[in-house]
């Protein structure tokens, strides 16, 4: 198999591009297909500082990698779960990375900070633990983005991840989740912009990039999403692609092009309806926001059980 | 050739030569779903592997929060 760019031998195909690439074109295909989502969907002004929400997986790394070699002012942000020794490893890769590339790394330990792990949160708040996780991030990197002077939020977000959510909600038909799921998320009263801008690559093509450029990442797969719903949905999409490469991008691209206008009322409507959290000022639309929620649950002191009467 | 897989992390012995597709079909294996590497190169899909060669099969599938 032969290099579309340039005829030399290839060491991965992209049936979505009907395309083959060495090493080198490779890796130029994946700063295009960034560069392009950059600059279509106006994610990042002239001056802005980008925070990158680092997991130590691939996609993160290899999205930091990209964009400050794309000369974006990326800083990386990494949480600290308390997912036991899986945190621990994932920390060290995303050091490796900060420290290999001389860059600025923040760190936030979440058991440190707020006394509890997402295993434990998740169990108190009886939530399932990657929506405890989840909204956690989503909390905690807009809270250090506003904090740290940010103008934006950037996500490893990938083509899988963002056809796989959009299945899950299209199946539910949760309007209001698919008026937000856009490549950007426009700044609020409270929120920065959210970006996306690894939406044109899929997530083998992120961990072909890792490989390539020598970026060690954590290979294994949190314990705590073992057999979630989100795994089943992307396995349920690849079972598509791979009789029909090209799928996911139409289902996605079609989706933005022609679908997610529809959802954006909704959107707007909760927009509107926005307080702010008693507990810790950030937005929401309740009295206290989920986070702080999670948090109450998580650290309040265990209750004896009641004796019952006889 | 020795095969590494993950999830659980396993070494299998399979007989060369033979096509990386054909050794993921052999395996069960989405396309879409792992990369294949040998020593430390990727293969594409064609690539015919021998006896002797060091294979991983490597997920590329994640699935955590978002």
């Amino acid at each position: 198999m032969k290099c579309r760019r340039c005829r030399q031998p290839a060491v991965i195909e992209l049936r979505r591009h009907n395309a083959a690439f060495c090493p080198e074109c490779f890796l130029h295909h994946c700063r295009s297909q960034v560069r392009r989502s950059l600059e279509d969907f106006h994610m990042i002004g002239e001056g802005e500082r980008v925070l990158v929400a680092v997991s130590g997986g691939k996609d993160s790394l290899a999205l930091w990698d990209i964009l400050l070699d794309l000369g974006v002012a990326a800083d990386g942000l990494y949480l600290g779960l308390g997912i036991g020794d899986y945190s621990d490893r994932s920390g060290e890769f995303a050091r490796a990375f900060a420290s290999g590339r001389g860059a600025r790394l923040i760190e936030v330990d979440i058991p440190s900070a707020y006394g509890f792990g997402i295993p434990e949160g998740a169990a108190a708040a009886r939530r399932v633990p990657c929506s405890a996780c989840g909204l956690s991030k989503r909390h905690l990197f807009n809270q250090a983005a506003v904090e740290g002077g940010y103008d934006v939020v950037a996500t490893g977000h990938n083509l899988d991840d963002e056809a796989a959510v959009l299945f899950g909600n299209v199946l539910r038909w949760s309007t209001e989740y698919l008026g937000r799921q856009l490549p950007v998320l426009p700044a609020a009263d409270g929120f920065v912009r959210k970006i996306k801008p690894l939406v044109r690559l899929g997530e083998r093509e992120m961990a072909a990039y890792c490989v390539l450029r020598g970026i060690d990442y954590i290979v294994e797969e949190c314990p705590m999403a073992e057999g979630n719903k989100h795994l089943g949905y992307k396995d349920a999409l690849n079972a598509v692609e791979e009789t029909s490469p090209g799928s996911k991008a139409a289902f996605y691209f079609g989706f933005l092009d022609r679908g997610a206008a529809h959802f954006a009322p909704e959107v707007e409507a909760v927009r509107q309806s926005l307080g702010t959290c008693a507990a810790c000022g950030s937005p929401t639309t309740g009295e206290t926001c989920s986070f702080c929620r999670l948090v109450d649950a998580a650290t309040a002191p265990l209750q004896a059980p009641t004796r019952r009467r006889r | 050739m020795r095969v590494l897989l993950r999830n659980p992390r396993r070494l299998v012995e399979v007989a060369g030569p033979r096509r990386v597709h054909e050794l993921l079909a052999e395996l069960g294996v989405r396309r879409e779903s792992v990369l294949v590497i040998r020593g430390d190169t990727l293969v594409t899909d064609d690539a015919v592997l021998d006896d002797g060669d060091e294979i991983e099969v490597r997920p590329v599938i994640s699935g955590g929060a978002l």
